[in-house]
């Protein structure tokens, strides 16, 4: 799992039919000191996580498990919504 | 997934037989001001996605996940055009 903060969001008609109900939202992987680390992408949004939100997301083909579907082309998904980071 | 720009189409006859019937394009990552980067991707097009066509890419065995692509030798697919980008950043 990975941080990241959600920087926007991805509007698709046309797009693989398993995906129709889920929002594609940008997030920009941070580290824990909310600093960003790589470039942006695109996960499916499974918590309704809002703009400007720290959350953690999910790669690979695991990506799928929290969606209701059992197939679909998702290979990155925020699986959760983070109120506080403690950290020594 | 990553955000990408299709700006060409591969033709391959002598290929995995499994490939025989997708069709395979040419993906520029982009930025989100569209500006293309310099990594591509070959994905196969599951959703008709034409040259021009700014699209969504998931990679790894995620591109297996498609009716389409489903047990063929695929780690690549384009699985969404995109209509409109929202960035506040």
């Amino acid at each position: 799992m990975f941080l990241a903060k959600v920087i926007g969001t991805v509007w698709a008609t046309r797009k693989d039919e398993q995906l129709h109900s889920f929002k594609m939202q940008f997030i920009q992987p941070i580290n824990s000191h909310k600093k960003n680390v790589g470039t942006p992408i695109v996960a499916v949004d499974t918590v309704g996580a809002g703009v400007g939100e720290t959350v953690f997301y999910i790669t690979a083909a695991e990506a799928v498990i929290p969606l209701p579907v059992d197939m679909a082309p998702v290979d990155a998904s925020i699986v959760g919504i983070v109120d506080r980071i403690d950290i020594q | 997934m990553i955000l990408g720009k299709v700006v060409g189409t591969v033709w391959a006859t002598r290929k995995d037989e499994n490939l025989v019937g997708l069709s395979l394009q040419i993906v520029k990552h982009i930025d989100l001001d569209y500006k293309l980067k310099d990594q591509f991707v070959v994905a196969v097009d599951t959703v008709q996605a034409g040259v021009g066509d700014v699209v969504l890419v998931a990679t790894g065995s995620s591109a297996r996940q498609t009716v389409q692509t489903k047990n063929k030798p695929v780690d690549a697919v384009i699985m969404a055009v995109v209509d409109k980008l929202d960035v506040s950043e």
